[in-house]
């Protein structure tokens, strides 16, 4: 693999070819706030809270780290103005859901977000999709999934495959930033006798 | 039929599909597009066919389902060749005359003609109609003249020439260099250069490559593409093969939204006639070149449209736009380099193919070259499906081609480029259309919505309309756009409801900001724009909802008020008669008072009022006056003139 040269901050940093901004970043010790990447996940970039500035050839664009790719020469800023207003935003809307998510006020608290901004519509689970694709990517059962689209979009246990699967990995759960996905599976038990078969149990 | 197996053969092919035609020969072509089936040209051209058989004339005159012409106001529409008259608004009933009168006689039915309302002419044929006069009509021309369901009639107009001519007097490169002169750009939205595309895919080092239409027409009021998959598949067809032969692909699809039916059918048609033909499948005309094309139907995501989430879709997983920093000219559908392009823009590759890159450039302004379809829909008087050379217009599109407001309205705004557009109001209506005019306005092309709104639209309500459709179609993947748009629909709500509060529009527009540069996909990336063109323009609107409580259109149901003026009321009762909520009290002789706390809002008291009175008002950001007394509300007959 061959050395890309980039800036990252002003800082020069020596990444390798196929690396992500993120993780060129992380090894020059830059921290960037993210909420859906892992390492050992594909790049997903949903959240957007780790878009940064890049500069080619003169152009400013908004980028997600978690996605692009490093180019030799490229000019990084993971701060500006603007940066952190995406980022404030970005954490009030998803306060609105989690106001009580240690991750999501830490970082609120470093961007001063206001976890009031937006009225309160408590529903824990802000779609970083790490339980999902942990699931699928990692441990390939496909236990967890979306289901739905856009706003109504939520994550589900299939039951018939939690009973079996769940209780022995529970690997999922310290990923999740707000616990919602704990409280899916405990829903998901506790319901578990009784109950004959819901297909698909919606978190909510 | 054998397949054709070389460019010699086709032509014989051809000349036998014209010798068995006399030019001579009365046609009826019958619009058999979506819009005029809705208006019954089913049943016109079953009555035509019975009607003929009876009069013993089956064989002597040719009835044909076309595709839409685009004058959709008036259908269902037809035109009887050679004399090429055209018949709008024709109905069963009219059939057996026009077959004694205008077949067999030779003679016109007035009554069946266009008539230009300002002058009260009627125009004999398509071209004599203003709305098609001012038209460039390159693309739809063809629909009415050829029947839908036929690859021979495709053939009697000169089809799968550009592509013969492409697969034995060109190479690849050439095809590129021709496509590149005339500037194509991309019908879709984007307006992307369609020669840059397929060059960066063709330079691409893996072997294997693909070729898409993208054929999800969602925004709402479109009907550009399903017109021209519907009328004239096998023109999209060619355009693909062609393109297909240019960057080396061996296999492409057509990914076309369940909604369109007809669409479907038709182009799953013309493929197996394609086939059958020697168009389609391996060494295609004898030239070696092998392509395949199969019809993927979408499952009903807006968000598909775009092209990363229409590849996600055609992989078989759910359509959600990828967050890749690579073109998917370069690793599109499975990583293959992938040329994915509209239907219109594939469309206006034959065309170029056939009258060359220099006569394409002619029509068009300098960054936008060609033709454009639009859908011409609201508040006009000619609804219908354009195509204008670029650089026409607003004004002329909406008054020459239109025909301008109806009902003595004013003109307000009009809407392009679908849910990612934006609104563009009077001062620019000497705007002309192309990409970057519209785009600097704050607008966009799009795929061709045109939507023309009047007075009496609130543009609150209209941006608060397209930020619903938008959130409805979020894939909610992304944050900006499944949280963000969410809570601008929700200001937006409360602005049309009374409920804006002073900072609205301040948060708005951080919210915009956001979703702009940080927002996964085109989806969100616009989803402000409809808000951000009508404050733009229109802040006086939102200011006015948030301080006065006022709608200015007088539409937003909650921040306005029906009253019944005393002074005009002329107690005819017909209001009171046709409210449904029965809110409204009076009588014979007595005059109406609307009770406010039954009144509905349903505006029907507003629209039946007969106009010589005018006594129902609407009132709105000011309180209501009072209800006048009892006994003031007694009409003595006799002094009133209106009596």
């Amino acid at each position: 693999m061959s050395k890309v040269l980039l800036k990252i901050d002003g800082i020069a940093v020596e990444a390798r070819e196929g690396m992500t901004i993120l993780e060129a970043a992380q090894s020059a010790g830059i921290t960037i706030p993210n909420l859906c990447h892992h390492e050992k996940l594909e790049p997903y970039g949903a959240c957007r809270i780790c878009t940064v500035e890049v500069e080619v050839n003169g152009w400013t664009r908004f980028a997600v780290s978690c996605v692009y790719p490093v180019e030799q020469n490229l000019l990084v800023r993971t701060r500006s103005a603007k940066v952190d207003r995406i980022r404030k935003m970005i954490l009030q809307l998803l306060l609105s859901h989690a106001p009580d998510s240690e991750q999501l006020l830490a970082l609120a608290k470093e961007y001063g977000a206001d976890r009031d901004r937006f009225e309160q519509e408590i529903s824990f689970c802000i779609h970083c999709g790490l339980c999902v694709r942990y699931c699928a990517e990692v441990k390939q059962k496909n236990v967890v999934g979306f289901i739905n689209r856009g706003t109504k979009r939520e994550i589900s246990f299939v039951p018939e495959l939690a009973v079996t699967e769940c209780w022995r990995c529970k690997e999922c759960f310290p990923l999740c930033p707000t616990s919602a996905l704990q409280a899916a599976y405990v829903l998901i038990e506790s319901l578990k006798q009784g109950n004959d078969s819901p297909a698909f149990l919606s978190l909510k | 039929m054998p397949r054709i197996k070389s460019p010699e053969q086709l032509e014989k092919v051809r000349q036998e599909v014209l010798s068995r035609r006399d030019p001579g020969k009365p046609c009826i072509s019958i619009c058999a597009g979506t819009g005029c089936l809705a208006f019954g040209a089913a049943e016109v051209i079953a009555a035509f066919k019975a009607e003929l058989e009876e009069q013993g004339l089956e064989a002597e005159v040719d009835t044909k389902g076309t595709g839409c012409p685009g004058f959709c106001e008036r259908g269902p529409l037809l035109v009887i060749y050679p004399e090429e008259i055209c018949y709008l608004q024709v109905k069963p009933e009219d059939v057996p005359e026009i077959v004694s009168q205008t077949i067999k006689e030779k003679k016109v039915i007035e009554r069946l003609l266009y008539v230009e309302p300002a002058t009260a002419k009627t125009a004999l044929r398509e071209s004599d109609i203003p709305f098609y006069k001012h038209q460039e009509r390159l693309i739809i021309c063809d629909n009415i003249r050829i029947d839908s369901k036929s690859i021979d009639d495709y053939l009697a107009i000169g089809g799968y020439t550009a592509l013969a001519q492409v697969l034995f007097q060109m190479t690849p490169e050439q095809v590129l260099e021709e496509i590149k002169k005339a500037n194509l750009r991309g019908r879709g939205g984007g307006g992307f250069p369609a020669g840059r595309k397929w060059e960066g895919s063709r330079n691409a080092p893996d072997p294997i490559k693909y070729v898409v239409v993208n054929a999800d027409e969602g925004d709402p009021g479109a009907f550009m593409d399903r017109a021209l998959l519907e009328g004239n598949p096998h023109s999209i067809l060619e355009g693909l093969i062609i393109g297909a032969y240019t960057i080396g692909s061996h296999e492409g699809y057509i990914y076309v939204r369940q909604e369109y039916p007809l669409a479907v059918e038709n182009i799953n048609l013309a493929i197996r006639q394609a086939e059958a033909y020697g168009f389609l499948g391996e060494n295609i005309l004898g030239s070696g070149f092998d392509f395949s094309v199969k019809v993927h139907q979408g499952a009903g995501a807006f968000v598909c449209g775009e092209s990363t989430a229409l590849m996600t879709a055609l992989e078989g997983r759910a359509g959600e736009p990828r967050p890749k920093y690579i073109r998917s000219n370069i690793k599109g559908l499975w990583e293959k380099p992938t040329v994915l392009n509209n239907v219109e823009t594939w469309a206006n590759v034959p065309l170029i193919i056939n009258k060359g890159a220099d006569w394409f450039r002619q029509f068009g302004t300098e960054g936008s070259k060609g033709t454009k379809v639009f859908s011409l829909v609201g508040k006009i008087v000619n609804t219908g499906l354009v195509e204008i050379a670029m650089g026409m217009t607003l004004r002329d599109i909406i008054y020459k081609i239109g025909g301008g407001i109806p009902g003595e309205k004013k003109f307000k705004a009009v809407q392009t480029g679908g849910p990612s557009g934006g609104c563009l109001p009077e001062g620019l209506l000497d705007l002309q259309v192309g990409f970057d005019e519209l785009s600097k306005a704050g607008s966009m092309m799009g795929s061709g919505g045109m939507i023309v709104l009047d007075e009496d639209t609130c543009m609150v309500d209209v941006a608060r309309y397209f930020l619903d459709f938008l959130t409805d179609e979020s894939c909610g993947k992304c944050v900006p756009c499944r949280e963000g748009v969410r809570q601008m629909l929700k200001i937006l709500t409360n602005i049309t409801q009374g409920k804006g509060k002073e900072d609205d529009i301040a948060l708005l527009e951080e919210l915009a900001e956001v979703a702009k540069a940080a927002a996964l996909c085109a989806l969100g990336q616009t989803a402000p724009n409809p808000f951000l063109s009508t404050l733009q323009y229109f802040r006086e609107e939102y200011e006015a909802h948030i301080k006065e409580k006022r709608c200015p259109a007088l539409s937003c149901k909650e921040l306005i008020v029906f009253y019944i003026d005393p002074e005009k009321c002329n107690a005819c009762m017909t209001c009171l008669k046709k409210c449904p909520a029965e809110a409204i009290s009076g009588g014979k002789n007595k005059i109406h008072v609307i009770d406010q706390e039954k009144c509905t809002k349903c505006r029907t008291c507003f629209e039946v009022c007969p106009p010589r009175f005018r006594a129902v008002k609407i009132v709105s950001g000011e309180p209501v006056p009072p209800p006048i007394p009892e006994e003031a509300r007694t009409i003595a007959r006799g002094s009133k003139k209106n009596e």
